[in-house]
């Protein structure tokens, strides 16, 4: 049931193909964005690469947030998988699969290309792209709970913005961060692994939360 | 056979009290016709009976057992059609039916799925996208999930708006076969209808 | 630090036990009553927790007459964390028990921790510039504490979101305590940031001897911090009761008394 209800979102969003393409092209003019706000040198942007390309990934991926209840919320299939024998935590946490390869993914796969743009080493980018690897999939986990509370509200979009960034926070800052140990040749284990707890501890409690958000915001 | 009860429901929306007070009880065969006009809350009461919304007062049973504390076991047991159809434009009519038949806890293989479609009026159709589908046409995708289920207890709110006459005599045909094999329907109309029942209630809301 | 804990049981007995003030009509004349002693008392320990911190107080030898806005900053500080914490078991207990007067509770607490957020924030600010030379300084502390206030907004504006008060309280009190199993994380998460950085490493609470006098006047300042915290959220949480509960006959019969 959690692969089927995967499946069925990735079914939609390969209908909707722009709709991905939207997102990750956000993703790519957003980090492009910044050399041209602080200038051109190499050097200053190799350090700022890291922050960039995260900050980025938390926007792009927050966008998305948005439909990841609210059409099926309009036309009545959340309703049906409120009304579902399976487990509610189990299907929230194949829908935040489903986003993720959706939006995580492509994210992930682009970033050495902007690494690269940002003149980032071979093993910078490496632990780049690992770093996204485990965080997007935190993002969204833990998107889910704020998509869930702002379930058909004014102003949504915004205000998901508000729950959920400060609550990125901590993946922000290790998911950076690793790159940064690795580039001052400290390491970035500790780093990725704090992000792998982060996924775990995620996994476990987000779906949970989530379901109790959408029973909440449905009554 | 389980039955559904309940007892001294009342429901409060914002500062209104749309009813209380409202006691049933629904046995095997039975069905049970909610009326009332407009903002009286048949719909309200429907989304309890689903445990969608959580009653101000009062409590609802299946078999003796709160719903809520149920959980799954009630789902397996329950259907429920809303005003929204749950059918995605972006999927086609047999996809849509597939999905929302899992979705419900009954996998339907392809050629079940395609006999339901036909017997209600949409043989070839089944590959078309929902969106191309008129408003009744969906609601025909909507309400083949009841001829694919096997779920005890139907609760439909208006399961025959924007139906023409012929698939409202189908849907009463599948009704009382339903109600023939022991199941229960509860459900809104502002049509009248005749449904043959081993027993029928109304429940009249002010 | 001891007056929070003592605090906190008294409300607990009071939600546990006295179940007569658990109904939102009588918990409303109860606060009337309660409210002019607190208010009383803020002001008396204000008056003397400013008077230890002006006059009583040394000057300290390394940061002159500057350092005395931590009589306002520090207390502050605490306010801002402990009162996140006591917003979020009154909306979980909101939520959990279904007690309707627990949930207003929580929605009083909100903007009295905002508050005190951003005043330690812009104390600290103030205190920041004759000390480092800048205004704001990207230090552990300061940023968790604008994160916090970041997550105050962010309750509040979900509660403004919602028409609906029981989906408001619901759904409030599922970010509050989101927020508060975070809150740990994110602060030692930026803990980490600020030394991997080598930012500024100034502390802001632990100058290396303290003074009796100095720490006395801050604990008075925390305790009037404590009574106006509490008189505030009891006049919101009455605002909040007459608000919801307009229809009903006891409201009514309140109205007719006073016209």
């Amino acid at each position: 049931m959690f692969f089927r209800i995967t499946q069925r979102d990735l079914l939609l969003a390969m209908r909707r193909r722009s709709d991905v393409l939207t997102t990750l092209f956000f993703f790519v003019i957003v980090v492009s964005l910044f050399p041209l706000g602080v200038g051109p040198e190499m050097s200053m942007l190799r350090t700022m690469a890291p922050g960039v390309v995260w900050v980025a990934a938390l926007l792009a991926s927050m966008l998305s947030l948005g439909r990841m209840f609210s059409s099926d919320h309009v036309d009545g299939t959340l309703e049906q998988m409120l009304l579902s024998p399976q487990s509610l935590s189990l299907l929230v946490l194949g829908k935040a699969l489903a986003h993720w390869l959706v939006t995580g993914v492509p994210l992930v796969l682009m970033a050495p290309v902007l690494g690269i743009q940002y003149d980032l080493s071979a093993d910078s980018l490496l632990v780049l792209t690992a770093s996204l690897l485990l965080g997007t999939p935190v993002l969204s986990l833990i998107g889910a709970i704020g998509a869930a509370l702002t379930l058909g509200l004014r102003g949504g979009g915004v205000l998901v913005s508000l729950l959920v960034l400060p609550l990125y926070i901590p993946i922000l800052i290790f998911g950076a961060g690793a790159v940064e140990a690795s580039a001052a040749g400290l390491g970035a284990a500790a780093h990725l692994s704090l992000l792998g707890a982060f996924l775990l501890a995620a996994v476990v409690l987000a779906p949970w939360t989530t379901a109790v958000s959408l029973r909440i915001s449905m009554e | 056979m389980p039955t559904l009860q309940g007892i001294d429901l009342t429901c409060i929306r914002g500062d209104r009290k749309l009813f209380s007070g409202i006691h049933f009880s629904l046995d095997a065969g039975g069905l049970m016709q909610v009326g009332g006009p407009n903002g009286s809350g048949k719909t309200s009461l429907l989304r309890m009976l689903c445990g969608l919304a959580i009653p101000a007062h009062g409590e609802i049973r299946w078999g003796g057992s709160e719903i809520r504390s149920l959980g799954g076991a009630y789902y397996a047991d329950m259907t429920y059609l809303g005003h929204l159809s749950g059918v995605k434009d972006d999927l086609t009519a047999l996809e849509n039916l597939r999905i929302s038949s899992a979705l419900a806890g009954t996998e339907v293989d392809a050629s079940k799925a395609h006999d339901a479609l036909q017997l209600m009026g949409l043989g070839g159709r089944d590959l078309l996208p929902a969106k191309v589908l008129s408003q009744g046409q969906r609601r025909r995708v909507n309400l083949a999930r009841l001829l694919v289920c096997n779920t005890v207890l139907w609760i439909l709110d208006e399961p025959l708006t924007a139906l023409d006459a012929a698939a409202v005599k189908l849907m009463q045909g599948v009704m009382e076969r339903h109600l023939e094999k022991g199941g229960m329907i509860v459900m809104t109309t502002h049509q009248e209808i005749e449904i043959a029942a081993a027993a029928t209630q109304r429940l009249q809301l002010a | 630090m001891g007056r929070k804990t003592s605090q906190g049981t008294q409300y607990l007995d009071m939600a546990i036990n006295w179940f007569k003030y658990s109904s939102p009509a009588s918990f409303y004349f109860l606060a009337g009553k309660m409210i002019p002693l607190f208010s009383v008392a803020a002001v008396l320990f204000c008056v003397v927790g400013l008077y230890i911190g002006f006059f009583v107080a040394p000057t300290d030898f390394q940061q002159g007459e500057a350092y005395r806005i931590i009589f306002i900053h520090v207390p502050a500080a605490w306010m801002s964390m402990f009162l996140y914490v006591v917003m979020a078991v009154w909306a979980g207990i909101g939520l959990a028990f279904n007690t309707r007067l627990s949930s207003m509770v929580a929605t009083a607490i909100a903007p009295t921790g905002a508050m005190f957020t951003f005043l330690a924030l812009w104390t600290g600010a103030l205190w920041g510039k004759p000390m480092w030379g800048t205004w704001w300084v990207w230090d552990a502390r300061l940023t968790s504490e604008l994160i916090l206030l970041f997550l105050y907004i962010g309750f509040m504006s979900l509660q403004a979101a919602i028409d609906d008060p029981r989906r408001a309280d619901k759904a409030g009190a599922m970010i509050a305590l989101v927020g508060v199993v975070n809150a740990p994380i994110i602060y030692f998460s930026v803990k980490w940031w600020n030394t991997l950085h080598q930012g500024a490493t100034v502390s802001l609470t632990q100058s290396p001897k303290m003074a009796t006098t100095m720490l006395t006047g801050m604990l008075i300042m925390s305790i009037a911090c404590w009574m106006y915290a509490i008189a505030v959220i009891l006049i919101r949480t009455r605002a909040i009761i007459l608000e919801r509960e307009r229809h009903t006959s006891w409201v009514g019969e309140l109205q007719g008394a006073k016209s």
